[in-house]
């Protein structure tokens, strides 16, 4: 199979990104499947992208689209066995992290690539004040002392705005509200400046106006260390505000990559311009909402072909029989789209009208 | 023991909500024959007086001690229209599946009456309390802890007429529920299955269709669609606003995400910690909101349009939601309110509609709970 990964031509260096010419990091051609009882669950069939630094890349999917074992993999967080990688690269800088020992793994993690986790309050230990907790990453990291690491961790709490940090360092998760737990992860990811974060669904168990001002924080954090941020959600307005690309992922594989603005105007695969069309719009009163019919694929048989095929409109004989590669989406009249790629066979007809 | 809730009950802070017609009833029977009565489209099936919800916060353990309360509801009062969909929204914490609960009769108030066919219910026991509950019905939110994983989906549509027998007599049953399986949209042939078989979204069918087995005319919703993928979510939506039609039902529609809200509701109510903060159509809160705190909500949602974002002003609350055991004096939302001035400390605002917009036909003519209240579209680009 050939390797397409559109998101490389994006033109994301933004002013004075001269000092890194590679890629932060490069996924080619990932996959990772589970052992079970039942058989073999392929969660993630074959998946590229890239990050620059200073870049924010929104991975978007519905439950069971790969999307968090793909960032789990990235990590090395994933338990093996069941889960099993066959083929594929991570690289990180240009060297592949899946080839690398277990101990050189381990000082990337935490130091280099951090994550935030969707539910604060079950990531944090609820028995260790959360300034022993992000004091941890110093003291393991850095051999600080445990004077030295706290001292450290309210400079941190003060840096994502927690109030009164130092009155609070000695205090537990449980003794935070879900925004401030919030807040708490992504200072202990942001402890030693990692040039990558992936944030998995960092706002979804939170309100919107707490929704709002943490994604705030994180946008404004990541603009000042010029980290690449992947954040993985299924919230499409999330995306919207902060990422500068989009990939869409489906059934394990990413079905359409985008600029963020063009994804929004003009989808060129028919699962994302179902879902744009199936959330009700906030300044207008909708009549029936669009619905995409039928359930996500089953992992343990995912239909030949497109993937999607039983869940779309359009779908013809050639989605039933033939796998949709990941193809560069152009204009009508053949001029090239920087960024842009679909895995649909009439992607011409989705996005042209 | 004296008891501190009765003392500072708090007074009604909604004086201009009609009056309710109660009806007059001696007797059981008579209680029971008033429920079974028909309303009208349109005229008000469920009238919630300053209904009031504190849970006791206790000390000690051997003689308890009641220190205090948190005050989860706090004196609100609204209709609920036959027919329509009423949308209740606000933050976690803010009381809203107290509520629920309240209006199921699951928890009972401090305080307040929920009328319903002009019958107190919150008075009511036995048999006339029995007939209010089937007639009131309930979708929960998490369709993966609210089936028993050990009975099958027969099973648990059909419970409910193990309790109300009259709804379906003995040998009917198994057909009603294959009907009711059907209505949802799923196959009869799975009367035999069990929860775990199925997705997230053919679970919360499995839950509308346990609602609907005793033909009620209120379901209560609480957040039905915030656990499900975002394309499983708009075929429940429509479910359910066809079986609205289809049944003549009367929805409350408790969530937390906006533009579902707006999507599915006639009238909506905005509550924060405790109190009703807005109520109006969804015309009049959406595009023409005057409480500050509606307005903040409503620019924090995330709109999945990177164009019209940029061109919207966005109000981004400091803080966060204060104690319900302790809320702050006055206006609640003073404490995160960019507006607030002494006034707002000493004097509580109350749910009316707003002195200067009183008389006109404006759409920002409805019930607002703010001193300083001013439309402000937020929605729209400026």
């Amino acid at each position: 199979m050939t390797i397409i990964d559109p998101t490389d031509a994006v033109p994301a260096q933004r002013p004075g990104d001269h000092e890194n010419t590679g890629p932060l990091l490069e996924v080619r051609d990932l996959h990772v499947e589970f052992q079970t009882r039942e058989g073999v669950v392929k969660a993630v069939n074959g998946v590229n992208y890239t990050v620059n630094s200073g870049e924010t890349l929104a991975v978007l999917g519905e439950s069971g689209s790969g999307k968090s074992v793909t960032a789990q993999a990235i990590m090395g967080i994933l338990d093996m066995p069941p889960a099993r990688i066959p083929q594929g690269e991570i690289r990180f800088y240009g060297k592949d992290m899946l080839t690398m020992g277990a101990e050189e793994r381990r000082k990337l993690r935490g130091a280099r690539i951090a994550m935030i986790f969707q539910d604060a309050l079950s990531s944090l230990n609820p028995v260790l004040s959360v300034g022993f907790q992000l004091g941890e990453m110093f003291r393991v990291h850095q051999g600080m002392s445990r004077k030295a690491a706290k001292a450290k961790s309210i400079e941190l709490m003060d840096r994502v705005k927690i109030p009164a940090a130092a009155a609070r360092v000695n205090d537990y998760p449980h003794q935070f509200s879900g925004g401030m737990r919030q807040r708490i992860m992504i200072a202990m990811a942001l402890a030693l400046e990692p040039d990558l974060i992936i944030a998995d669904e960092p706002t979804t168990a939170l309100d919107v106006t707490v929704q709002a001002q943490v994604m705030d924080l994180l946008a404004e954090l990541q603009r000042e260390y010029r980290m690449g941020l992947i954040l993985i959600t299924h919230d499409l307005g999330v995306v919207a505000d902060v990422a500068d690309k989009i990939a869409v992922m489906y059934a394990g594989r990413i079905v359409e990559t985008a600029p963020v603005h063009e994804l929004y105007k003009r989808p060129a695969h028919p699962y994302t311009r179902g879902l744009l069309d199936s959330i009700p719009r906030l300044d207008q009163k909708g009549q029936e909402l669009y619905a995409i019919k039928g359930l996500p694929p089953n992992l343990l048989k995912v239909p030949a072909g497109c993937a999607f095929n039983p869940r779309c409109d359009k779908a013809q004989d050639i989605c039933r029989t033939e796998f949709p590669p990941l193809v560069p989406v152009t204009e009508a009249d053949g001029t090239e789209l920087p960024g842009r790629a679909s895995a649909c066979h009439f992607w011409k007809e989705t996005i042209h009208g | 023991m004296a008891d501190p809730t009765k003392a500072d009950e708090p007074k009604d802070a909604t004086p201009n909500v009609s009056d309710v017609e109660v009806a007059e009833v001696h007797s059981e029977e008579e209680a029971v024959a008033a429920l079974d009565a028909n309303v009208e489209r349109g005229e008000p099936i469920l009238q919630v007086r300053n209904l009031v919800k504190h849970f006791p916060l206790t000390q000690g353990i051997v003689i308890k001690r009641q220190i205090g309360a948190v005050k989860a509801v706090d004196g609100i009062s609204f209709d609920l229209h036959q027919g329509e969909t009423l949308g209740i929204v606000g933050e976690s914490g803010c009381g809203k599946s107290t509520v629920a609960k309240l209006l199921m009769s699951l928890e009972t108030a401090t305080a307040g009456e929920v009328f319903y066919k002009g019958q107190d219910i919150t008075r009511l026991s036995g048999r006339a309390l029995k007939a209010v509950r089937r007639n009131i019905q309930m979708i929960f939110q998490d369709p993966y802890t609210s089936l028993n994983p050990r009975m099958t989906v027969g099973d648990i549509i059909g419970e409910p007429f193990d309790i109300h027998p009259e709804v379906a007599p003995k040998g009917d049953r198994r057909r009603k529920v294959k009907d009711l399986l059907d209505v949802v949209g799923l196959n009869p042939e799975y009367i035999n299955r069990y929860p775990h078989q199925f997705s997230g979204g053919q679970r919360q069918r499995i839950g509308i269709a346990r609602g609907l087995a005793l033909n009620p005319e209120i379901i209560i919703c609480d957040e039905p669609v915030s656990a499900l993928d975002v394309s499983v979510q708009a075929q429940v939506i429509n479910l359910m606003a066809r079986l609205q039609d289809e049944f003549n039902l009367s929805y409350i529609f408790i969530a937390h995400d906006l533009s579902i809200v707006r999507h599915i509701s006639d009238r909506v109510g905005v509550m924060y910690l405790g109190k009703m903060a807005e109520v109006g159509t969804d015309e009049q809160i959406y595009e023409y909101p005057t409480h500050p705190y509606t307005q903040a909500l409503l620019s924090a949602v995330p709109v999945p349009d990177p164009e019209a974002r940029e061109r919207r002003d966005r109000i981004i609350l400091t803080g966060d939601v204060p104690s319900p055991a302790n809320p702050p004096s006055g206006c609640r939302f003073r404490t995160r309110c960019w507006k607030a001035q002494d006034k707002c400390a000493q004097e509580e605002p109350l749910l009316a509609i707003p002195e200067r917009f009183k008389g006109s036909d404006t759409p920002a003519a409805h019930e607002s709970a703010c001193h300083f209240a001013e439309v402000k579209d937020v929605v729209h680009a400026a």
